[in-house]
């Protein structure tokens, strides 16, 4: 048996899977086309004189260089320097953007247009939105929209319309593979919908739950927001917090840019160096393998994958711990995602707890760069 | 004006004035600036008052600490304080007068006519208050005390404080904890049965926050206003000859004789940050002036959220400047006379029968003060606001007019379903003199003159932040190291080289120079 | 002389029976006097409309310490805690707020009436998380004079010292402005969704006599986030039985570590010679001996009626004078034939099982507090109800319901007195303003019951009827609780001890002055180990 059937997503009850397993919609993911109702998100559209200079004083990357029709992909942080969430920002028009979260954001955004000429709209309740994800999504949406999918590179965006709808597609998404995320009113979503499942059927499209397209985050090496790491906004202590840089987002900060929310706290840290660092883990499948045949059993994999705290040891001490982690069909692998303190990160390998017929044993693993997987047809 | 200073104090109020006046004292190169063409802030004089020696705004400039007058030699200047009799009169519902004064043998015997009891508990009453207030006067000549000890002289501070703590015994260490957060209300009850003493007592209390007698916490603030007063007064305190323009003009010499510049009809449209670090101002006109330090005598949010480019803060600190409580509650209007009116009733006990109270305050009850405030509570004019008139002392110059000036409380800033307009401060203008007219007979023949201040406009013609005299309410919880910030009491900001100096800061208002003398010693220790 | 016992305790009310209960634990010889024929003081149950029962006075569960119901075993005493889960407020708009067991739906639901407080609620969350954590340690340590120069009220004053010190500063400032502000201010820096602000005031205030807006009130909002970190996890309850369950409970612990407890034994007079408490005279002149005598009753009726006030200091009577009662609210008990009908949220739902806040905006509470102040009872008042039948069905029988209403502001001063004209009119009111969000209730009522602060203070003796034997203003807390110098539940007659919510921590079903009490008593006469036994130190 597999997870519960429900899961629940920023106060919306979703589908972990559409049927009693999720093994298909995962392989559609990876093989033809996913569809996602990923409507739970967080969207705020961000308009005016200001609207720029707004989101360059909250996120770490320069919105300067993002131009019409561009997303960019960047954390957020308290002027600690300690990440408060993660998204996407997209510039709709020179002075248009949208922001997307997990979790509101409303009131920090306000709290940074003190003296901005900024207009700032909470669209989350407004608009839908539908991720279609895997090799065929390209094929799939090219027979719905008038804009030629072609054209548009990874990261960038395009309005168009779908069964008469306007809509606006970006080629982004939470899977790590070729993909798009369809941006529509909530109005339209069941239209779409239809439309999409009826011209992707043929191409094997499956309507996909957050099972699914949570092992394909983790092999691709993608944060989840309460799991792999804490916002500031929730921690309760100091510990419980990180910067982008202990996140491997360290890319993702532009301390060219003079001056955003925790850039000085940043710029220290950088100087100074991190004391964390996240990286993949993927368990040796002999040491694993031999846990189990030691007390006669067969090798076992969770089916479904985990987001609980195991700790990470060398030499005996504890170095870190994983975040959340799966068995990823594709790469016949066990993987992980995982803080490790900084020294232990240049390491090569690590020991992993597993829990082995109630009891507690430990694991060779590796520590590997991110992502586990990075198919060339996810920007091609 | 020069180029590059040292030190640019920004507002000649009396915290700026005072700050300007110490640093310049200790060599720095220092310059005013002020954005209006008169000094003072909020103790200026106006047209209306020229030679009356008041302000429209304030017709007390508070506690001037002995301290201050010294260190800054202002006697040199021709600063004097006055220790001739003063007198209160405080109006009793059912008609009459209680008077107070700062002879407690008197007072006692005045408020024996009323009620033995009180007049048997004024003496023990002006003693333990003056305990309780000179606890608070130690307080307000240090920097604001440190929650956390992390360092010898913090430890030091603190415990000079505890000593002087321990120094009012065990009953008054009892009291002072115990009285800090009571309702003024309370404590007046626990001590008098008269009404109007009560009431008066109660009502200097709430000026200029938007609190009630029945609050917790007020019974502090009838301490605040008490000290550095004379034992006995609670109505007013320090007096200058010359009223509260001679303190003003005492300081600007005192500046000026430094060496330092003071330019008014100078307005400040920004200050410069490069790299975190203050680099001085740009003046309305665009000239830019360099300066390493720059202190802001403008209260705090003005200073934070309309001097400085946002993005230089953190936003959780702009929060929390947008989170101190100013919401105004307080209206003035001066009355220009062309004689002195007569007090219905009022024989002055034994004094000359025709000499006016200094003030007189009206407050027959402490209901009738917490239905003003309830008023006030939900956005309203109170129909029944507690006034305190203020006549002030005679002046030198020959032109002097006669001039009554009177706090209205409560007349709050933030009004429901309508808003402060020309009409609506007429009516305040009427509301107040027909009530004094009740008090004053012919009053209304003898008004040459009137100018009332609503809380809107002193937010236009002081800055101060939606029209509040004290740059923030004196709370519990805004106070000490609580002030302006939690976390930057100590005169210092996020910013290098700004610092704070006016009211917002601690001791607050009441203490003449108290923000402004402690800022300087701050920004002086900055290497 | 001989001792009938070593220790009487006056009052069979909550505290009395939890200090009882430690007494007798430590081996020590007990008597609880209860002058009610039932234990309880304010935690009863009572029948009294035929097969509806009611939680007459107290209603839900808030506080009560956890370490009192593990040390006492009270689970094993038949203590059961359901809990209300969900906080209702209809709305005049005809719309309602709640909040849910749920803190994912909760936000969901803040998100309904505003984006940005939604937001607010976790940061704000995290805070108050902070803030319990920082004040719990209060709660279960005697509170030490800071005016003291005794090397163990240093020690205890450096202990709070250090803990308070391990604060982060920013927790420390948090913490001062909880102290110090009202609680419509504090939560005015975070949220802007009225009824939300309104409900969770609204909790600051009860049983004072202070508004919303009145500073000292934001206190009181740590309270229910104190349950999450205590270990009592959902701790905002309603005792199984009606909160004479929890009386019930702890009387039943007390007599199994062999105290006695006497039902209709009223205490006339504490006797005291030389300084020296002698033991108690009953009404019926019934003397009884002891050397210690633990008084559960408020300080009005301990010192100034059982006591000869002669036998005290003038300034200690004073301070008694001063303590400041003022009570502030009634009581409605309904019995009902069928549940409410809310027109914002029509049917039997999950919300009539938590507890329903009449409390829409937070002008409405402030002005339910002006008619309090001039001496009136709120023609609006506020109300918080909960409908115990839904979570016991005991307590009606089948198909029926008992609500109870508590109701804010009557005061005691009541302009007139507290006649029965003025009762029925405070009824009325109350029934008024329910009826407005849920009109069947006028014929859904089979019995009404009305209790006016006069009625608490004649049925169980709390004196102006306040709930709290004693506001809980800031004046009157830790240390200067009742009576500066004299917080340690000891007091100026050797051997004569409080113990009741007049005392740190103060009221509600919390039990934490019964057990410090009982602690200081047994420390006092050497025994302080034997209380705690093996149990974690008080800090």
């Amino acid at each position: 048996m597999q997870g519960a059937a429900w899961r629940r997503w920023a106060g919306y009850v979703v589908a972990s899977s559409y049927e009693l397993t999720h093994d298909r919609e995962y392989a559609a993911i990876r093989s033809t086309a996913a569809l996602i109702d990923i409507s739970p998100l967080q969207k705020y559209r961000i308009d005016g004189p200001d609207a720029a200079r707004l989101l360059d004083r909250v996120i770490t990357r320069d919105v300067s260089r993002c131009a019409v029709g561009q997303v960019l992909y960047t954390p957020w942080c308290r002027a600690d320097g300690r990440v408060l969430e993660d998204g996407t920002v997209s510039r709709l028009e020179e002075q248009r953007f949208r922001l997307t979260s997990a979790e509101p954001n409303l009131r920090w955004l306000h709290q940074n247009a003190t003296g901005l000429a900024v207009g700032i709209a909470d669209e989350s309740e407004t608009l839908a939105a539908l991720a279609l994800q895997g090799p065929s999504s390209r094929e799939i949406l090219s027979q719905l929209v008038d804009a030629s999918l072609d054209a548009l590179p990874y990261f960038r965006l395009t309005p168009a319309c779908i069964a008469s709808c306007p809509v606006v597609v970006s080629r982004t998404g939470y899977t790590g593979d070729l993909g798009y995320e369809i941006w529509l009113h909530r109005d339209h979503a069941e239209p779409i919908w239809d439309a999409l499942i009826e011209a992707g059927t043929p191409y094997g499209l499956v309507p996909t739950g957050l099972l699914a397209m949570d092992i394909a985050r983790i092999e691709a090496g993608l944060l989840l927001l309460g799991v792999d790491y804490i916002s500031a906004r929730h921690a309760v202590i100091e510990a419980q917090t990180s910067s982008p840089f202990e996140l491997n987002l360290g890319w993702a900060v532009s301390l060219e840019k003079p001056r955003f929310v925790g850039r000085q706290a940043l710029f220290e840290e950088r100087a100074r160096g991190s004391a964390w660092a996240l990286v993949g883990i993927e368990v040796d499948w002999d040491a694993l393998e031999r846990l189990y045949t030691n007390i006669g059993l067969p090798p076992q994999v969770p089916t479904v994958p985990w987001r609980t705290s195991v700790p990470l040891y060398a030499r005996g001490r504890q170095v870190g711990y994983a975040t959340s982690g799966c068995w990823s069909p594709l790469l016949k692998k066990s993987i992980a995602l995982a803080h490790l303190e900084s020294a232990s990160a240049r390491q090569e390998t690590v020991e992993m707890e597993v829990t082995v017929e109630h009891r507690r044993k430990r694991a060779l693993a590796y520590v590997r760069r991110l992502p586990f997987f990075n198919p060339q047809r996810k920007r091609a | 004006m020069k180029h590059t200073y040292d030190v640019i104090v920004i507002g000649a109020g009396i915290n700026g004035l005072t700050a300007a006046a110490y640093l310049a004292k200790a060599g720095r190169r220092v310059l005013v600036v002020e954005r209006r063409d008169v000094l003072g802030g909020v103790a200026a004089p106006d047209r209306l008052t020229t030679g009356c020696q008041v302000s429209p705004c304030v017709h007390d400039v508070g506690w001037i600490p002995r301290q201050m007058v010294r260190e800054l030699d202002l006697t040199r200047y021709g600063f004097q304080e006055m220790t001739d009799g003063w007198l209160v009169a405080a109006a009793r519902r059912e008609g009459g007068w209680l008077t107070l004064s700062d002879d407690v043998t008197r007072t006692a015997a005045s408020l024996r006519t009323h009620s033995q009891a009180d007049g048997a508990q004024w003496p023990r009453f002006v003693e333990r208050m003056a305990q309780l207030a000179g606890f608070l006067e130690a307080l307000y000549l240090l920097p604001p005390p440190r929650v956390s000890v992390q360092s010898m002289s913090d430890a030091l501070r603190l415990l000079g404080l505890g000593r002087r703590l321990r120094g009012l015994g065990k009953q008054g260490m009892v009291d002072l904890l115990r009285t800090l957060p009571m309702p003024v209300a309370e404590l007046v009850e626990d001590w008098f049965e008269d009404d109007a003493l009560k009431g008066t007592l109660a009502a200097t209390a709430v000026k200029g926050v938007l609190q009630g007698p029945r609050s917790p916490g007020t019974a502090f603030l009838l301490l605040h206003h008490h000290v550095g007063a004379r034992a006995g007064m609670f109505h007013g305190r320090s007096r200058v000859r010359g009223g509260a323009g001679a303190l003003v003009g005492g300081l600007t010499a005192a500046v000026t004789h430094h060496g330092g510049e003071i330019l008014p009809a100078v307005a400040v449209a920004a200050i410069r940050v490069r790299e975190e670090r203050c680099r001085g101002v740009t003046l309305a006109d665009g000239r830019e002036i360099d300066a390493r330090l720059v202190l802001s005598s403008a209260d705090v949010r003005a200073t934070f959220l309309h001097l400085i480019d946002p993005d230089h803060l953190d936003p959780a600190f702009v929060q929390a400047v947008r989170n101190i409580r100013y919401r105004g509650a307080t209206a003035k209007v001066t009355l220009v006379l062309s004689a002195l009116p007569l007090l219905r009733d009022f024989k002055g006990e034994g004094q000359s029968p025709d000499r006016l109270p200094n003030i007189v305050s009206i407050a027959p009850s402490i209901d009738t003060i917490e239905r003003a405030y309830d008023d006030a509570k939900y956005g309203q004019v109170s129909q029944v606001p507690y006034l305190e008139v203020a006549f002030p002392p005679p002046g030198d110059s020959s032109n002097a007019r006669h001039v009554m000036s009177v706090l209205v409380q409560y007349a709050p800033y933030h009004v429901r379903d309508w808003c402060w307009d020309a009409a609506r401060r007429d009516a305040l203008g009427e509301l107040v003199v027909n009530r004094l007219a009740e008090l004053f007979p012919h009053l209304t023949d003898v008004i040459v003159d009137r100018q009332v201040l609503t809380p809107r406009d002193l937010e236009a013609t002081y800055a101060l932040t939606e029209g509040s005299l004290s740059h923030g309410e004196m709370a519990l919880d805004q106070i000490l190291f609580m002030r302006p910030i939690p976390g930057w009491a100590e005169y210092r900001t996020p910013i290098e080289g700004l610092f704070l100096c006016g009211m917002g800061c601690h001791p607050g208002d009441g203490v003449a120079g108290g923000a402004g003398r402690l800022a300087a010693a701050a920004a002086l220790k900055t290497p | 002389m001989s001792q009938d016992y070593d220790v009487i305790v006056i009052g069979g009310g909550h505290n009395g029976l939890v200090n009882a209960a430690y007494l007798a634990r430590a081996g020590l010889r007990v008597v609880v006097l209860e002058r009610r024929h039932c234990v309880g003081g304010a935690a009863v149950t009572e029948e009294i409309f035929p097969g509806f029962r009611f939680s007459v006075f107290s209603y839900v569960v808030s506080l009560l310490r956890p370490e009192i119901i593990r040390e006492l075993d009270l689970p094993r005493h038949g203590l059961h805690i359901l809990p209300l889960e969900s906080t209702f407020t209809p709305l005049p708009s005809g719309d309602y707020f709640a909040t849910w067991a749920d803190p994912d739906e909760t936000r969901r639901e803040l998100y309904r009436h505003s984006p940005k407080d939604a937001e607010a609620y976790v940061d704000f969350g995290q805070l108050m998380v902070r803030m319990a954590m920082a004040v719990k340690p209060l709660l279960g340590v005697t509170p030490p004079d800071p005016t003291s120069l005794s090397p163990r009220q240093l020690r205890g004053l450096l202990t709070l010292g250090r803990h308070f010190h391990s604060l982060a500063e920013r927790d420390l400032y948090a913490l001062y402005k909880l102290m110090t502000m009202s609680a419509a201010d504090f939560l005015n820096e975070w949220f802007e969704c009225e009824p939300f602000k309104a409900t969770k005031s609204a909790s600051g205030v009860i049983g004072t006599f202070l508004g919303p807006r009145s500073p000292g009130t934001a206190y009181v909002l740590l309270h229910h986030y104190m349950g999450e970190i205590d270990g009592v996890f959902r701790a905002w309850g309603f005792a199984k039985g009606g909160t004479g369950g929890v009386s019930e409970a702890i009387a039943s612990a007390a007599r199994r570590f062999g105290a006695e407890i006497r039902t209709d034994a009223p205490v006339a007079q504490v006797m005291v010679k030389d300084g020296h408490v002698q033991g108690v005279a009953l009404g019926d002149g019934t003397e009884i001996r002891a050397k210690t005598v633990s008084c559960s009753l408020d300080p009005r009726r301990t010192f100034l009626e059982l006591v000869d006030a002669r036998r005290l200091p003038e300034e200690f009577v004073a301070a008694v004078q001063r303590y400041k009662f003022r009570g502030s609210s009634a009581k409605v008990n309904l019995a009902l034939d069928t549940l409410p009908n809310f027109t914002s949220l029509p049917g039997a739902g999950r919300h009539l099982r938590g507890s329903i806040s009449i409390s829409p905006s937070i002008d409405y509470l402030e002005r339910a507090y002006d008619d309090a102040k001039y001496g009136r009872f709120s023609r609006r008042p506020y109300l918080d109800i909960v409908i115990p039948s839904m979570l016991d069905p005991g307590m009606a029988p089948p198909g029926k319901h008992v609500m109870s209403i508590f109701v804010q502001y009557a005061p005691y001063a009541v302009e007139g007195g507290w006649t029965d004209a003025q009762r029925g009119a405070l009824g009325d009111a109350v029934i008024d303003t329910l009826a407005e969000v849920a009109p069947n209730i006028r014929s859904a009522i089979l019995h009404a019951q009305v209790i006016t602060p006069a009625d608490i203070e004649q049925t169980i003796g709390l004196s102006e009827g306040n709930i709290f034997q004693g506001e809980l203003a800031l004046h009157q807390l830790f240390f200067l609780r009742p009576v500066p110098g004299w917080a340690r539940y000891s007091t100026p007659i050797e051997g004569l001890y409080q113990c009741g919510s007049a005392t740190h921590p103060g009221g509600g079903i919390m039990g934490a002055p019964g057990r410090l009490a009982a602690l200081q008593i047994l420390e006092e006469s050497g025994r302080a180990r034997a209380a705690v036994g093996g149990g974690r130190a008080p800090l």
